[in-house]
């Protein structure tokens, strides 16, 4: 039984339960379960199942992106890696890191929660959300670097970097103008990948504001911790897609080290 | 409780005798943190990985690393680990309806007469 | 009993000069229109949910009638190709989106689930009226690229149709449908989170009525599909709007790759559209023929198998759309899969009847009328996923007539059976039993009528979507538009005597038809919170002696 919590959200493992006074609160303190539900177990288990169901939801819905980005990767792969080799390696890699960063504090805020540790929930969700907002300034940043290189598809964008590398100091092979086209595929991928990712990102920066407020007010300190728990499940999986955009974008055909 | 006590034997409000069911699990902050570090070390390798010219096992290797970091997030972080069958069965019939739809579609790209593939 | 075999009818109505409606029901809860439209209550959004869906039902019907209209005559003389266009797209937007993906699950499964369950509520009803919202979103979207001049891409927005070749408002219309396509996606969320977490003491999985089974798998299907429907118009409306390229050949995109996209979704959704009817009817069979459903596993397991295999087959949507010719035969060999389940369904259906004692109340008539007409639209089916058989048939309107007869005449059907069946239980009241049975008579007459010549014409090579045709095919098309008339006023009178029954309907009781299910053991309309205390299950469901035993004692302790 150790490590877990019974239904009646009494802590029977003592050593992890630093705050002897919460374990002896009254069971009228925590939020009542709602009145359809016949208990907070079942209540908490069909939130967390409910989530999951939306996350699989968003599975197929990124799945549509993916693959899309299979196919005209294998169609058109000498544009899909020349324009991959403009991506910005580092700043991606370290978007990658800021992004494992602040999964791993909402892990711990979702610990927190668990062992009904107020300040130090406050805290890490402060720093989910900080490392959140770093991400979308990064991504800004690369976004920007794309605009200036005439790297947005739409009437803008420019192949003259593909077709004609060493004008721009770019050690590459350059490609036939048609092939070239293509990056403009690749770019869109690109936009439409991060920019829904970005955007759950965003959304999900807004729904941790509002759970920093609540948790600020002792909320989930008291034994309800369904409300953090399922952002957790939101937010990691945001990671997730991140986990998988960055070698498929990023890291095409890079070339060896010199 | 609206219901009479004679009828609590048979009555399981949190399904806890159901296979649904499982006990809430708290991961421990060590446990996170290794978690951590593993993304973290496999960052660096997917990264360093791709300037080693693999050939056709660049792919392979970059999807692979990232299913690798994948799993240890859902297991761990999200607490699939500890969760009941029924939460797992979920996250996998999202992946495998994800796959039907990459092979099925497949099918038709792969082997037509006039494709790129 | 004796008396009981002779009579014609299961119906027991209480005492008329006594009974009364139930002073304390869920429509009396509360008062004032905000609360219905901040309600939590799953029988009050289902109520909801079938005021718009009705709404929408006859402005789809009256493009229907339209189109039926112009196509009277060969000649082009009622309205222009591109105003024609724009009435079978509407038609189509408005019957698949925002009628029969919702019909029954939005509404009668909306009021029974929790019910059959032995729940109070669904597991979010906050979650439940946001799914009503975003369909009335999506509705008035729909409206709006109505009003502001029409769509019309068909209701396949194929590409690149939609993306290049149009000016009319597809994006608008793209928009409604993403809104309404999560409106779907919570209403499945819910049911499964609720099938899974909120049963009663042992209500196992095998005493599930068969209504829940058919529901969770249809909200399966909406949960895994409906985003996919969802990336792919969203990337149509950027293709549209910025010119992105993945679907437009010039710019080396596939606008297949949205065929693929889109069916993989839309024909699972013909799965979420029918497998809910499908519930209706083994609800209705078993009841009126006094028999649990024969083979109860088989039918369970083979909604399960319809929504697996739904997945395999789309592409036989796209056999002349040029997908490679291996991938068709694949395709083609796996729709054949689906007429397996599909007439497990029908056999079991049939074998209940068997030696059943049958009655021939409304529900029961729309419910022959459902196996008939469902049967040979399923059967067509199988043609027309015969890679020879569909080149020559598919974008005729031998197709037309398919579908309509699996989607109008098997999930109408369904879905009136089960307005009938459960009305009493819905509102407290009887519908009026012989002019109900005259609309269902008239439905099952006027869909024939319309929709068996378009087999013929289809055949013969009448293409679909053509405002114009050959003088030879006048004669079928006459009798298709006459059907028509009839089917309207098919569909008018439910709507005018089921208003009226809302106050001059006989009183219904607890269980006018004798059923088994929870729902029916309960008072109508129901209370707020469904039952005053979790009901306990100890019986397997259809089990109609368990039901007489209980009534027999009940009548014992009164007396």
């Amino acid at each position: 039984m150790d490590n877990t919590i019974t239904s009646t959200h009494v802590l029977h493992d003592q050593e992890l339960m630093p705050h002897e006074t919460a374990v002896n609160e009254p069971h009228s303190v925590l939020p009542q379960h709602l009145h359809h539900f016949e208990t907070e177990e079942q209540q908490r288990e069909a939130g967390s199942f409910g989530m999951w169901l939306f996350l699989v939801t968003e599975i197929m819905f990124f799945g549509g992106l993916f693959f899309a980005y299979l196919l005209y990767r294998n169609w058109y792969y000498p544009a899909f890696a020349a324009a991959s080799e403009q991506l910005n390696v580092p700043e991606g890699a370290a978007n990658t890191a800021i992004l494992i960063t602040s999964g791993f504090c909402m892990a711990l805020g979702v610990w927190a929660a668990e062992v009904r540790r107020k300040k130090l929930l406050v805290v890490m969700l402060v720093l989910t959300t900080l490392f959140g907002i770093a991400f979308i300034g990064v991504k800004y940043d690369e976004y920007h670097e794309k605009w200036e290189h005439h790297h947005i598809p739409g009437a803008s964008f420019s192949i003259a970097e593909f077709v004609n590398p060493a004008a721009y100091n770019i050690k590459e092979e350059p490609l036939s103008p048609d092939m070239a086209q293509h990056t403009q595929l690749f770019f869109f991928l690109y936009f439409a990948m991060t920019g829904m990712h970005a955007l759950h990102m965003i959304i999900g920066i807004g729904i941790l504001l509002w759970l920093i407020w609540r948790a600020n007010r002792g909320e989930f300190s008291a034994g309800y911790v369904a409300p953090i728990e399922n952002f957790g499940l939101y937010w990691h999986f945001v990671d997730i897609v991140w986990l998988f955009l960055f070698p498929l974008l990023y890291l095409i055909n890079r070339h060896p080290l010199h | 409780m609206a219901h009479p006590a004679q009828h609590s034997e048979a009555h399981d409000p949190p399904n806890v005798t159901n296979p649904e069911h499982a006990e809430h699990h708290i991961v421990t902050p060590l446990q996170y943190a290794m978690v951590f570090a593993t993304l973290l070390v496999f960052t660096g390798i997917t990264w360093g990985v791709a300037y080693i010219p693999l050939g056709p096992l660049n792919p392979v290797v970059a999807v692979g690393i990232a299913c690798f970091k994948a799993v240890i997030v859902i297991l761990f972080f999200m607490h699939v680990k500890y969760q009941s069958r029924l939460i797992k069965m979920t996250v996998g019939a999202g992946f495998f309806t994800f796959l039907i739809l990459v092979s099925m579609t497949l099918t038709d790209y792969m082997s037509r007469a006039w494709g790129l593939w | 009993m004796s008396t009981e075999a002779l009579s014609n009818t299961i119906l027991q109505l209480p005492d008329q000069s006594t009974a009364t409606i139930p002073k304390k029901n869920y429509i009396t809860n509360e008062h004032g229109l905000l609360s219905w439209l901040l309600t939590g209550d799953h029988k009050r959004i289902a109520m909801l949910y079938l005021i718009s869906i009705t709404f929408f039902f006859f402005i789809g019907g009256a493009f229907a009638g339209l189109i039926r209209l112009e196509l009277l005559t060969p000649q082009p003389d009622l309205v222009s190709s591109d105003t024609y266009n724009k009435f079978f797209t509407m038609h189509g937007i408005i019957m698949v989106f925002l009628f029969l993906v919702p019909s029954v699950p939005a509404t009668l499964g909306n009021f029974l689930m929790p019910i059959m369950l032995g729940a109070r509520d669904l597991a979010f009803p906050k979650i439940n009226l946001l799914s009503w919202y975003l369909y009335v979103i999506g509705g008035i979207l729909t409206l709006a690229a109505l009003v502001l001049g029409g769509v019309d891409t068909g209701w396949t927005f194929t590409t690149p149709l939609s993306t290049h070749y149009l000016n009319t408002h597809v994006v608008t219309a793209a928009t409604a449908i993403f809104v309404a396509g999560f409106s779907s996606i919570f209403t499945g969320l819910n049911f499964i989170v609720t099938i899974h977490r909120m049963r009663a003491p042992g209500m196992t999985w095998f005493r599930m009525p068969l209504f829940v089974w058919s529901h969770y798998a249809a909200s399966l299907l909406m949960v895994l599909g409906t985003p996919v429907l969802a990336i792919s118009l969203v990337l149509v409306g950027l293709e549209r709007l910025v010119g992105i390229g993945v679907f437009d050949p010039t710019k080396g995109g596939d606008p297949l790759l949205f065929q693929h996209l889109f069916w993989f979704y839309s024909h699972p959704a013909v799965y979420i559209m029918i497998l809910p009817g499908m519930g209706v009817i083994s609800e209705v069979i078993s009841t009126f023929s006094r028999k649990r459903v024969f083979g109860y596993t088989a039918v369970a397991f083979s909604s399960v198998a319809i929504a697996l295999f739904g997945f395999f087959v789309w592409a036989h949507h796209m056999f002349i759309m040029g997908v490679s010719n291996y991938s068709a035969l694949v395709f083609s060999l796996l729709t054949m899969l689906v007429a397996v389940p599909s007439a497990i369904k029908i056999f079991n259906w049939t074998f209940t009847l068997q030696k059943g004692s049958i009655t021939f109340e409304t529900p029961m008539l729309y419910a022959f009328g459902f196996m008939g007409l469902f049967t040979m639209g399923g059967l067509t089916g199988v043609f027309l996923g015969s890679l020879g058989m569909d080149i020559h048939l598919t974008e005729t309107y031998f197709i037309v007539a398919h579908f309509h007869f699996v989607m109008v005449g098997g999930m109408l059907m369904a879905f009136l059976s089960g307005i009938h069946f459960w009305w009493p239980k819905m509102t407290g009241r009887m519908y009026p039993e012989s002019l109900s049975k005259l609309a269902a008579v008239t439905t099952f007459i006027g869909f024939n009528l319309t929709f068996l010549p378009q087999f013929i014409v289809g055949y013969l090579g009448m293409p679909r979507r053509y405002h114009a045709y050959p003088p030879e095919y006048q004669v079928l098309n006459v009798l298709s538009t006459a059907g028509a008339t009839v089917l309207g006023v098919g569909y008018m009178l439910p709507l005018l005597y089921l208003g009226w029954s809302l106050k001059y309907g006989a009183i219904a009781g607890n269980n006018p038809w004798q059923a088994t299910g929870l729902e029916w053991q309960i008072q109508s309309p129901p209370l707020t919170e469904n039952f005053t205390e979790i009901p306990i299950v100890d019986y397997e469901a259809y089990d109609y002696e368990w039901l007489a035993n209980k009534t027999k004692n009940e009548v014992t302790t009164v007396g």
